[in-house]
């Protein structure tokens, strides 16, 4: 019994000493620069937006927002951030237990995730709508044509309620096949197990793009709802919320001001004093969010402006082939707007 | 001897007393148990006051505003949570009541198998039990679950190996009859058989054991089963029209369809516990001594009446307790349906949480259905164990 | 009739020797059993030479995956092919010796420790040293070995991670509960009863799911617990209360002659367990508690749902991957196989303790 015991108490020490983080007190900031790095919550499946590859080389849009941040606090994001895969049932409770101190996960910015799940959204770094994919070979022209059809849609999603919503507003009958984790659906859509695949256009895109044979799937041209995919942190931390806020608009604002990773030493030696408080010539912003005064140019240099970002991971050149369309900047009639960095 | 016996009467140290030692330690372990407990509850209520998480069960009345792919009864988008939840609750004993009464006949023939005389048999018995049961019971649901989007054709292109049958990668469809008031009759009729033949072999029995007369039961109770049903069919007017699938847009349409995930969850789910049944019932049949057969022999009873008579009854001693464990196994093995997107309690529940971030209720339900079950499981379990139990006379 | 010095020379009916003998007594004895051989052969006869057909002599074995799809049968390179990221994941690919180095470690002093005579103090010495040199290797950050974080450790070596603690951790604490069910103490038996009915009573996805989305709220403001540890206290936890049911029945087996001895001895409560009790039930429970720890490690491919990366949840990525999609049925053979010489290798070993103790028994 004596020797049981002692195994036991050491197993427990052991295992204790091994995986207890002491987070402080609701200062994510602090936490997230005493231990040393960002755990951030990502897809882990999803193309484009966050999957790693065999050699476990993180890539995708919502990586690289999770980056930007690590930049703002560190200077760098080598070995900086730590990648929790999620599943869309547990990305919002990862959040709220403090397992992860960023969510990056295509999720939906809406009231009820706001006000009930204990979580804030910041800006939006991606303008989404749900949409619909199809093979060509089913001849389907438009979503009001799929009446009766099987539907693979990822479950717990707010896209699973709005084509309950859609089917049931243009009186069609529909069937679900919902299964949790994107991999195991998407493959269950090429099978045609489904005739029809939900989500949100881009993630479509990007499941698209994982397909054997991408170019015998379509996505009808209509859009459903609107999908503001936002990254998300604990609600009550506002610190927090605004650096992670701004490190996502300092990526627009550099589109904005015609700022790339390319030249953005040269525009640094900018008389604009917008550009010069924008990039931390002159002192300020920096303090204000407790951050280092060079943050907005770290971000730039390493990580890229919002266009970079896009083109790199989802644009016309990857293999989801997406348009700017609504995350294009307002300039360009999309909605990217950035306040001022003052 | 005396001497100690005499110090201890005059003075116990009370720590040193059994007693008071024994209340002592339980008295602390309570307070630890309840300190733990309070400790966490008051965690849990400071978690989510501060991150503002929404509490009780209110959300069961509200709008669930999802779909569920499988449901027995009437439930759409625009029925509450509670709704959903109890759909949940359905199609899980609709897999796990269907996979106990098919496991339990594949695991006792393959377990007669094992011990055959036949050596091919017992063969490909102790192969099947070796490979089902060393391979872990998800890979085998995702195996079969991929093997039948993988191996089917689309409904286009549907398999019809018999007429009114489809086989497709959206599942079995088959010809039912067509909604007539007769089938509804039908039913009732064949539940009122069944309770018939079972008073009847009730009596027949007891008859049997007052005065020796024996009473053809079996075929009584048989006939009752399908004379009485169709009977009752006749007489409503012997309607034949039969509700026959039919391709119609995406998917078939009328008749009955059993989708894959179902049946890969059934199939995995059979298979695996199978294997472990028939290790049970090939021990239980293996305790009953040579003598017990010998003797049956003996005083002339049929190779079937031996089985039947005297092995199986005192074998089924033996085996109903591990099949009752092995049984509430693949009940909770029925969780695993969320991995492959059939819809269970689990995966219902789990949207549930998802949506309304309400996670201590939501789980709270999923423990409280399981171990209802369980518990309705083994209450049933033990009964029959009890009834079949020797009766010392 | 013949006379009997003639019996000797004739030979028996040659139906009923050698190879016809055989095949009459084991395939051919009685009408039903013809009937089930026959139907057993046909049906034999048909699949086996497809799946030769699909698995060896139509299969491909180092393409890439766009001849895998031209190819008629089987596509085992896609085992081949992802063998690494298949078996050590996400683990930094240069480093990937470590875990290799690491796992057979464990397979040694597994196979080394097989024979219960040998447990004594000096094994546990070594298994000690061993379980140390296993975590520096994984964990790396000293002499020079690079640290790698518990996040990337993924594939096998989770598997194994996963089982071996869940084993060693559930052990002690499943054998402290069956004392406690057995206890005269009737506020220790109460917990111990609702402790271990309730676990039984939950598929243990709940407990995952519990240790993954709820557990976090039950911890003060502050403190958070690694994902994968998490996941691994949720295994000890429900592997506990199948071993605590084990060792109980070990317990009741006991004679109650034994009970009383080792009071009558003088021994407290702890020293007649320790001493008496325990060493014997623990012996004669050795192959259910093998049983039980082989579930163990077949659940462990639970945590897939729970988004952790052990071997199955890599197969699935690597099937997930464009140029692989459609080959699961070779891929999960493959992973099946893994599973299946783990699971079988520990139920032989079981059967090979039984034996052994039917032997002893029989011998007093």
């Amino acid at each position: 019994m004596h020797q049981f015991k002692s195994l036991f108490i050491g197993c427990t020490l052991l295992l204790s000493s091994a995986g207890l983080v002491f987070a402080g007190n609701g200062d994510t900031l602090k936490a997230v620069q005493a231990k040393g790095y960002i755990q951030a919550g990502v897809n882990g499946d999803l193309f484009g937006f966050g999957k790693a590859d065999q050699k476990g080389v993180w890539k995708g849009l919502d990586v690289d927002t999770a980056r930007a941040v690590a930049v703002a606090v560190f200077g760098n994001f080598k070995d900086r951030v730590r990648y929790t895969p999620l599943t869309a049932k547990t990305r919002f409770t990862a959040l709220q237990s403090k397992e992860i101190d960023l969510l990056t996960r295509n999720a939906t910015q809406t009231l009820g995730r706001d006000t009930s799940l204990g979580l804030d959204f910041v800006q939006v770094n991606y303008y989404d709508g749900q949409g619909f994919m199809v093979p060509k070979s089913l001849g389907v022209k438009s979503a009001k044509e799929l009446g009766g059809a099987t539907v693979c849609v990822l479950p717990g999603t707010t896209t699973e309620q709005n084509a309950a919503d859609f089917f049931r507003s243009n009186n069609m009958d529909w069937k679900t096949v919902t299964i949790e984790s994107t991999a195991e659906l998407s493959q269950a859509f090429f099978a045609g197990r489904c005739d029809v695949m939900t989500s949100d256009a881009s993630q479509l895109a990007g499941i698209r793009a994982s397909s054997p044979k991408p170019d015998t799937y379509m996505i009808l041209p209509d859009i459903i709802s609107k999908e503001p995919l936002a990254p998300a942190v604990r609600h009550g931390d506002n610190q927090w919320k605004d650096i992670v806020n701004y490190a996502v608009l300092t990526m627009i604002n550099a589109e904005e001001f015609g700022i790339t990773s390319k030249n953005v030493d040269e525009m640094a030696k900018s008389k604009d004093p917008k550009i010069q408080r924008f990039l931390g010539v002159t002192a300020g912003n920096g303090k204000a969010l407790g951050l280092d005064e060079k943050f907005a140019y770290n971000i730039i240099k390493q990580v890229g402006n919002y266009g970079e970002v896009f083109e790199r991971n989802v644009g016309v050149n990857t293999p989801l082939g997406i348009e700017r369309g609504l995350n294009a900047l307002w300039t360009n009639g999309g909605l990217m707007y950035s306040p001022p960095f003052k | 001897m005396v001497t100690t016996n005499e110090k201890s009467a005059v003075k116990t140290r009370f720590w040193n007393d059994e007693k008071t030692r024994g209340i002592i330690y339980q008295v602390v372990t309570a307070m630890l148990v309840a300190f733990i407990g309070y400790y966490l509850i008051a965690n849990v209520q400071d978690n989510m006051a501060k991150q503002s998480i929404a509490s009780g069960f209110g959300f069961l009345e509200k709008e669930a505003a999802f779909e569920i792919g499988e449901k027995s009864i009437e439930y759409s988008a625009a029925d509450s949570y509670g709704r959903a939840l109890v759909v949940g609750v359905i199609n899980t004993l609709k897999v796990s009541l269907i996979g106990m009464v098919l496991t339990t006949m594949l695991g006792t023939i393959v377990g007669v198998c094992t011990l055959s005389s036949n050596w091919l048999l017992s063969r490909i018995g102790t192969i099947y039990v070796e490979i089902f049961q060393n391979i872990p019971v998800l890979l085998q649901l995702f195996f079969f679950y991929a093997l039948f989007y993988e191996a089917f054709p689309g409904p286009r292109q549907a398999l019809n190996p018999v007429s009114g049958v489809f086989i497709s990668n959206r599942g079995i469809d088959f010809a039912v009859p067509a909604q007539h008031f007769a089938w509804s009759y039908v039913v009732t009729a064949f539940l009122a058989a069944c309770v018939i033949a079972f008073f009847i072999a009730r009596w027949a029995k007891k008859r049997q054991e007052r005065t020796g007369w024996q009473f053809p039961s079996f075929w009584v109770g048989l006939g009752l089963l399908a004379g009485l049903p169709l009977l009752t069919w006749v007489v409503c007017g012997a309607p034949t029209e039969l509700d026959i699938p039919a391709l119609k847009g995406f998917n078939f349409q009328g008749g009955q369809n059993i989708s894959p995930e179902f049946s890969a969850l059934l199939i995995g789910l059979v298979l695996y516990t199978a294997s472990f049944i028939a290790q049970i019932v090939r021990a239980g049949i293996q305790s009953i001594s040579h003598g017990q057969t010998e003797a049956a022999m003996s005083i002339g009873l049929k190779t079937k009446h031996v089985l039947s008579l005297v092995i199986f009854p005192q074998a089924l001693r033996v085996i109903i307790p591990p099949l009752t464990s092995q049984l509430l196994n693949l009940t909770k093995n029925s969780s695993l349906a969320v991995a492959i997107g059939y819809p269970d309690f689990v995966q219902v529940a789990g949207t549930t949480i998802n949506q309304t971030g309400q996670a201590v209720e939501g789980v709270a339900l999923m423990m409280l259905v399981y171990l209802t079950l369980s518990l309705l499981t083994s209450v049933f379990m033990n009964w029959y164990n009890k009834k079949i139990a020797i009766i010392e006379r | 009739m013949s006379t009997n010095s003639e019996v000797a020379d004739i030979k028996p009916p040659a139906i009923n020797v050698g190879v016809l003998g055989w095949v009459r007594s084991h395939l051919f004895n009685g009408a039903l059993n013809s009937i089930a051989t026959i139907v057993v052969l046909l049906v034999a006869m048909k699949f086996i030479p497809q799946f030769v057909q699909w698995a060896f002599i139509d299969s491909v074995w180092f393409t890439s995956g766009q001849e895998c799809h031209e190819a008629a049968g089987a596509c085992w390179s896609v085992v081949t092919q992802n063998i690494r990221f298949n078996v050590f994941g996400y683990y930094p690919y240069e480093h990937q010796w470590r875990p290799l180095v690491a796992m057979i470690i464990l397979v040694l002093m597994l196979i080394y420790s097989r024979d219960w005579k040998k447990w004594n103090r000096r094994l546990g010495y070594l298994w000690l040293v061993a379980l140390f040199v296993m975590g520096l290797l994984m964990k790396g950050g000293l002499f020079g070995l690079i640290s790698v974080e518990t996040t990337k450790w993924s594939g096998l070596p989770l598997t194994l991670l996963l089982s071996f603690f869940g084993i060693l951790a559930s052990y002690p604490l499943g054998v402290a509960l069956a004392l406690g069910r057995q206890s005269t103490m009737p506020v220790i038996k109460a917990f111990s009863v609702v402790y271990i009915e309730l676990i039984r009573g939950v598929p243990l996805i709940t407990m995952l799911f519990m240790s993954s989305v709820m557990f976090p709220l039950f911890l003060p403001e502050g403190v958070t617990i690694d994902k994968v540890l998490r996941a691994q206290v949720a295994i000890i936890i429900f592997t506990a209360a199948y071993v605590a049911e084990v060792v109980r029945g070990g317990l009741q087996a006991m004679d109650q002659g034994q009970y009383e001895a080792a009071e009558s001895l003088g021994l407290n409560y702890f020293q007649k367990m320790r001493l008496i009790i325990l060493p014997q039930a623990l012996k004669i429970v050795i192959p259910p508690t093998v049983g039980v720890l082989i579930s163990a490690f077949k659940d462990t491919s639970l945590v897939v749902i729970i988004a952790l990366y052990d071997i199955l949840n890599t197969t699935k990525s690597i099937l997930n991957v464009p140029e692989w999609t459609g080959f699961s049925t070779e891929a999960y053979i493959f992973v099946a196989s893994i599973y299946f010489v783990f699971c079988f290798s520990m139920s032989q070993y079981s059967r090979y303790v039984e034996s052994e103790l039917e032997y002893k028994a029989e011998e007093k």
